[in-house]
């Protein structure tokens, strides 16, 4: 009978089965996130070539991958790129969503990397140039070892975001947990058990995670308040 | 008659509407030590930072070893010199700057290493030597694996002059190196560059407010004021025949 609202059978019988998703969840999670995290560097370093136009074409690009709704970006994606002549391509649907949601996201990550370059002081730059390093070994020695660190707890937090907007990829046929919870729910008629068994998965996820990346955020603070202090000296 | 190390024609430098330097005209010769004092304002800084390449002059030249620093030939043209042109010629001048500005990220010893390593390509083992022998110099041995953080001000500037001298420049550039630093702490900051100015036969340039070490140690001491180079000579000359009154009215304040 389905008039009960909670079935416990229902709910153990609907777990295996949303779990199977679970594995593309975190792996669309990671995938997703290493792409926002190498593409949010090209977009950084494209805003610094020193050309206006340049700059204000690349900043608008950027504008506009942030302001428009990552599943509109999926769907276009997914559906609508295909049919678009000379440049339309068919992806997958693991493909469309690492694109949507990594280009999506690594306009935040470069916002991020540039609050992280933009603390380094300017007498770094300085002695690094006067002790003639290259451009290259500059970034990769000089700078970029201060600008990073200090960014690893917001970039843990675009993580955990990132983490929960990957149900969206249902919507494009993409099998991770929400999609197995609506195929159990459209086979059994009861959705009750198996988005249940979703916000649990969710909430055991990113919570641990949270709390992870808050830990790490007091260790970054302490370590930056050292120098802080003697940096005022 | 010795090869110039460094000169400048008619050198002139802008930010915006101020026109902070008037046409310098000034010859380093190889192993000079030479004093830049003035008033501040008056455009020390600068003159050295665009030999450091940190600034890049408005007009002029400036020649470092008989190659032109801002401008290269390109089909027959002098054009403006491009990183490759300057990373060419940067590699002769070190610096030392008002805020050490030490690598936080590096050990001390790793501070003194990463540019012969990277930029010279040395040997490391031999880096690491000289950077040591360096260190022990300024004398510093006992700190070289803690992190700048952990150092008072004189110390990170004595581990900045052994940063800047293991790359063995041709010409050492001091901008007011003791400026940031607390009265007590000066003395071991200037012992080190003495020791540098007495034993290494690299051109230095000071531009210092320590008027009287300048004086000391200086081969020459010019008087900046107001864009130009308004007096020019050996230390007794500037102090005591010199007729500028500017000059006087600037010394004075360093005798009361």
């Amino acid at each position: 009978m389905n008039t009960t609202y909670w079935s416990w059978e229902r709910f153990f019988d609907a777990l295996p089965f949303v779990l199977d998703g679970l594995w593309m969840t975190i792996f669309l999670t990671i995938a997703c996130f290493l792409f926002a995290l190498v593409f949010g560097f090209v977009w950084t370093f494209l805003r610094r070539i020193p050309n206006k136009s340049f700059n204000w074409i690349v900043t608008w690009i950027m504008e506009f991958i942030r302001t428009t709704p990552p599943l509109v970006q999926l769907f276009f994606i997914y559906y609508a790129w295909p049919v678009i002549p000379v440049v339309g391509m068919t992806l997958s649907p693991v493909q469309s969503a690492i694109l949507g949601l990594g280009i999506h996201y690594s306009t935040y990550i470069s916002e991020i990397y540039r609050s992280g370059i933009e603390s380094v002081e300017k007498g770094q730059w300085e002695a690094a140039s006067a002790l003639n390093f290259s451009v290259w070994d500059k970034w990769k020695k000089i700078i970029l070892p201060q600008a990073i660190p200090p960014t690893v707890p917001m970039l843990g937090n675009y993580f955990i975001i990132l983490f929960k907007e990957v149900p969206l990829v249902s919507t494009i046929s993409v099998a991770e947990i929400l999609l197995k919870a609506n195929t159990y729910g459209a086979r059994t008629y009861a959705y009750l058990e198996p988005l249940t068994v979703v916000g649990i998965i969710f909430l055991l996820l990113s919570y641990p995670s949270a709390l992870l990346v808050q830990r790490l955020e007091m260790k970054m603070n302490t370590r930056f308040d050292k120098n802080a202090v003697v940096k005022s000296s | 008659m010795t090869e110039p190390i460094v000169q400048y024609r008619d050198v002139c430098k802008s930010f915006g509407d101020v026109e902070v330097l008037k046409g310098i005209n000034l010859t380093i010769d190889p192993a000079e030590k030479v004093a830049v004092i003035g008033p501040s304002g008056s455009g020390k800084t600068t003159i050295i930072r665009m030999l450091m390449t940190l600034e890049e002059p408005t007009s002029g030249d400036i020649i470092v070893d008989g190659v032109n620093l801002w401008k290269m030939e390109k089909n027959g043209k002098m054009v403006r010199a491009n990183e490759k042109h300057l990373r060419q010629i940067r590699g002769d001048i070190g610096m030392v700057f008002q805020h050490f500005n030490l690598f936080p990220h590096m050990t001390i010893l790793e501070n003194c290493m990463v540019a012969p390593i990277h930029v010279k390509k040395e040997n490391k083992e031999e880096v690491r030597e000289r950077a040591i022998e360096m260190l022990e110099r300024v004398g510093l041995e006992d700190h070289i694996d803690k992190y700048p953080s952990q150092l008072s001000g004189g110390q990170k500037q004595r581990v900045a002059m052994a940063r800047a001298v293991v790359m063995r420049p041709k010409i050492m550039l001091f901008d007011e190196v003791t400026s940031a630093l607390d009265p007590e702490l000066v003395g071991e900051v200037l012992e080190v560059i003495r020791d540098l100015a007495q034993h290494e036969d690299m051109a230095m340039v000071l531009v210092t407010h320590e008027m009287d070490f300048a004086l000391d140690i200086a081969d020459r001491v010019l008087f900046l004021d107001n864009g130009v180079i308004a007096e020019e000579g050996t230390a007794t000359e500037v102090i005591e025949h010199s007729q500028n009154e500017r000059l006087q009215s600037f010394l004075s304040r360093f005798r009361a």
